[in-house]
């Protein structure tokens, strides 16, 4: 069961919760499952809650790394 | 959306699709099951299969809570609602899968039940507060990425003492659904099912890690990609298997790094542990009864646990005879070969557990995918002529 | 002319604290009273003043088309708009689909008892001023009502009559294989601003309703090119509800690209954060045309150069297809299928 969404921290609230952007809808969600989060930090959101960090590096690398799987090897001059 | 829309890129699409087409081997055929129903969704809702070459095939799995609540379950829930006059929450997804005496909870509500949908098991929590007069019961289902917030929400009932509220619970583990499958004879000695490799779960790999996953590539030498949600990081995960299996390695991959790593949430398994334990076995629909596969609310926590508070007993409730979920969920059968399928059983009046949600293999299939019945049939009728 | 005698009442409504009545819906003085007092003074206009059971209209040579809506929204106000607006564009755009320049509205409520009449009063005038907008008076009424605990606050029922000029064929049959598919703007917009109302569901950025009369655009439509075939507006159940009914009726498939459907990305973000797909949020400001395809570049340019229809889309072709199925190529560049909304839409966790 997978329906979550990547999310921006706007800021953090008392009560072990924080204010979320996506796209530029703004939420009350939990972060209770997740320490040491910092405004601009990045995390995945599920059910109203924050399950994980989300890596910016580590997703620029995934999306190169699809980049150059798509150039074929053999046709480069 | 940023961490979104990158990763349904047409253009990276081609580029994978390219790069699987390419080294896949046309002397063989490769079958990879996607364990998520997230996944299954988003293969026939971006129509992925048109990105891969014919010798490339998915096999929708399980994985969707949902359609593998047993009726029984739903049942216990409707009758709280309805006999017991408990204001019962749920997420929006259960509301209509149909149980017993032709009723779903949306009926039940029709019929005068309190039944509320919520978004997160918090506001069960808040709706319990703002009525101690009315004993609140949270329908809880979902695999191990909708399991914490349960437990967060029961921890901080018991701590604050709201006496009114309890957890009717079906979560369920995913290692067990696999495990099960895996072990199925059709898969593990008939060799019927070909399995060459599994697209693992998004979210749930970020609460578990990928180390559950090991042991599955280990013991039955099947390699596991665990993929992000998006289109691409399902095409990127094939690309991964096909690589694999042509290189005849048996590994757990991670395609998933931006979110998910070997540990996964340790916060959220020790919460997890904290507040709930195994169940000997439970009812899968579809795949019959599967030992050590869902959870319970440990006693510490029992006053919270619905199935005490009300004396709850469980009823299987079997599907129709016709129904051939079992075997499709196994990756037996197609959609296309039940008796049922677009007939009696149809989005509208699911029947069995692949039609009840979006992301079952049927109602995806009916959804998003007709067409290609009719292309196949097609193809079929010019290769007699 | 009018010389009806006004009737006199011990005290005006007291609009700012006082509640609906049972008195209001019995047909007696209270009754009188409401409707002088709230929607004459509102609505005034020569057809609704003698304040008949029936109005007296004069209307023009040609068809007559006839549309009715009830609206049941909740919540009665949201972001953008309210239940009196909707209930005058929804009927006033049901008239203009046919190709009818509308002409007369006629508006029955089911008030319930209790509801405050300071709310009441806000929606009232809030659907004046629609119908002022739009050009279409509230020339008839009725008022009932029910007991509290039976009713929503209010529900609106609004019937509208215009009448096609001649040349004008509209028809959710006309649809031809080869014929273009446009929108008339982004799609979602009422829906999820209704969702970001309701309990359970809330956000704090704002996205509004479009709720608005679209007879206008249709006009400025029809005089750039009379051989359009189907107009409709996609209210419940979405675009891809709208379209399959159209295919249905008309006999054909559809191939949409979805890179070409506009969809404003806060309402892409809502419908990704719900788990919803925009395709089958209500819209209630915008149009669905078919022409056929020699019309293409004049439709768009028509609509672009509308006020309404600045965000508008070629979004597909009509196609031949025994099933009609509704198809769409999607933005990786596979295919799926659009299928009819099945039940209500409800947010997705999984």
């Amino acid at each position: 069961m997978c329906l979550a969404i990547p999310a921006r921290i706007v800021r953090l609230e008392p009560g072990d919760q924080a204010l979320i952007d996506v796209g530029g809808i703004r939420k009350q969600i939990s972060v209770a499952l997740v320490d040491g989060l910092a405004p601009d930090d990045w995390v995945v959101v599920h059910v109203g809650y924050a399950l994980a960090r989300l890596d910016p590096a580590a997703a620029a690398a995934t999306l190169a790394t699809m980049a150059a799987a798509g150039i074929d090897a053999g046709a480069l001059a | 959306m940023k961490y979104v829309d990158e990763f349904r890129d047409a253009a990276l699409a081609r580029g994978l699709a390219a790069a699987i087409a390419r080294e896949a081997d046309p002397a063989r055929r490769y079958h990879f099951m996607e364990f998520c129903g997230g996944h299954t969704h988003a293969i026939s809702r971006y129509g992925v299969a048109d990105l891969l070459p014919a010798n490339v095939r998915m096999i929708h799995g399980p994985g969707c809570p949902v359609c593998v609540l047993p009726i029984g379950r739903i049942d216990l829930a409707i009758g709280l609602a309805l006999e017991r006059g408990v204001i019962l929450c749920s997420y929006g997804d259960t509301m209509r899968v149909p149980a017993s005496a032709g009723r779903s909870l949306l009926r039940a509500k029709a019929e005068g039940a309190d039944v509320r949908m919520v978004y997160s098991a918090a506001d069960a929590l808040r709706i319990a507060r703002a009525h101690p007069e009315r004993e609140v019961v949270f329908l809880a289902i979902g695999f191990e990425t909708t399991t914490p917030p349960t437990a967060l929400v029961l921890r901080e009932a018991r701590a604050l003492g709201v006496a009114n509220f309890s957890v009717l619970c079906n979560h369920v583990l995913t290692p067990a659904a696999i495990v099960n499958i895996l072990e199925s004879p059709e898969v593990r000695t008939l060799g019927t099912v070909p399995l060459d490799g599994f697209v693992g779960p998004a979210h749930v790999s970020t609460v578990i890690g990928t180390e559950p996953y090991e042991f599955f590539a280990q013991e039955y030498r099947k390699p596991v990609v665990i993929a992000g949600f998006e289109p691409l990081d399902v095409m990127q995960a094939i690309l991964m298997l096909v690589r694999q299996v042509n290189e005849r390695r048996c590994v757990v991959e991670n395609q998933f790094s931006r979110v998910v790593d070997r540990d996964g949430n340790v916060k959220a398994q020790a919460l997890v542990a904290e507040v709930f334990e195994l169940r000997r076995e439970f009812e899968w629909r579809g795949l019959g009864t599967v030992p050590y596969s869902a959870l319970r609310i440990r006693d510490a926590f029992g006053a919270h646990d619905a199935e005490r508070r009300f004396g709850l007993v469980y009823q299987a409730v079997p599907d129709n005879k016709a129904c051939e979920c079992g075997a499709i969920l196994r990756g037996l059968k197609r959609p296309v070969d039940c008796k049922l399928f677009g007939g009696a059983c149809t989005p509208e009046t699911p029947m069995g557990s692949c039609m009840v949600s979006s992301e079952g293999a049927c109602a995806a299939h009916y959804s998003y995918g007709r067409f290609r019945d009719r292309e196949a049939a097609g193809a079929a009728e010019a290769l007699r002529a | 002319m009018n010389t009806a005698p006004r009737r006199e009442y011990h005290r005006p409504l007291d609009l700012k604290r006082g509640r609906v009545e049972l008195a209001h819906g019995a047909g007696g003085r209270a009754t009188a009273q409401l409707v002088e007092e709230l929607f004459l003074a509102a609505f005034d206009n020569e057809w609704l003043r003698p304040l008949n059971d029936a109005a007296s209209l004069p209307v023009p040579a040609g068809r007559l088309v006839m549309a009715t809506d009830s609206h049941v929204v909740s919540p009665l106000f949201f972001p953008g708009g309210d239940i009196g607006a909707l209930s005058v564009h929804g009927t006033v755009n049901d008239v203009a689909m046919a190709g009818a320049m509308p002409l007369y509205l006629a508006a029955g409520f089911v008030l319930e008892e209790g509801y405050p009449l300071a709310d009441l009063r806000r929606i009232v005038s809030s659907m004046a001023a629609a119908a002022k907008a739009a050009g279409v008076p509230v020339v008839t009424g009725d008022t009932k009502v029910v007991e509290q605990g039976k009713g929503d606050g209010v529900y609106i029922t609004t019937t509208g009559v215009g009448v096609v000029p001649p040349g004008i064929s509209l028809d959710g049959a006309a649809a031809r294989e080869g014929d273009a598919i446009f929108v008339s703007g982004t799609i979602g917009d009422h829906g999820v601003a209704i969702m970001s109302k309701r309990e359970n569901l809330e956000f704090e950025t704002e996205i509004l309703s479009d709720s608005a009369p679209l007879h206008r655009l249709v006009a400025a439509l029809l005089a750039a090119c009379p051989r359009i075939r189907v107009l409709r507006d996609p209210t419940r159940g979405g675009l891809a509800t709208t379209l399959n009914e159209i295919a249905r009726a008309s006999g054909v498939g559809m191939l949409l690209e979805e890179t070409a459907i506009p969809v404003a990305p806060a309402v892409a973000a809502a419908c990704e954060f719900l788990g919803l797909d925009p395709l089958y949020v209500a819209n209630e400001g915008k149009l669905i045309a078919i022409a056929p395809a020699a019309d293409a570049d004049t439709v768009l340019a028509a609509l672009r150069a509308h006020p309404q229809g600045r965000d508008a889309a070629l979004i597909g072709r009509v196609t031949r297809d025994p099933d009609h199925f509704v198809q769409m190529r999607t933005g990786l560049g596979g295919r799926r299928v659009v299928d009819w909304l099945t039940g209500d839409q409800l947010p997705r966790i999984c």
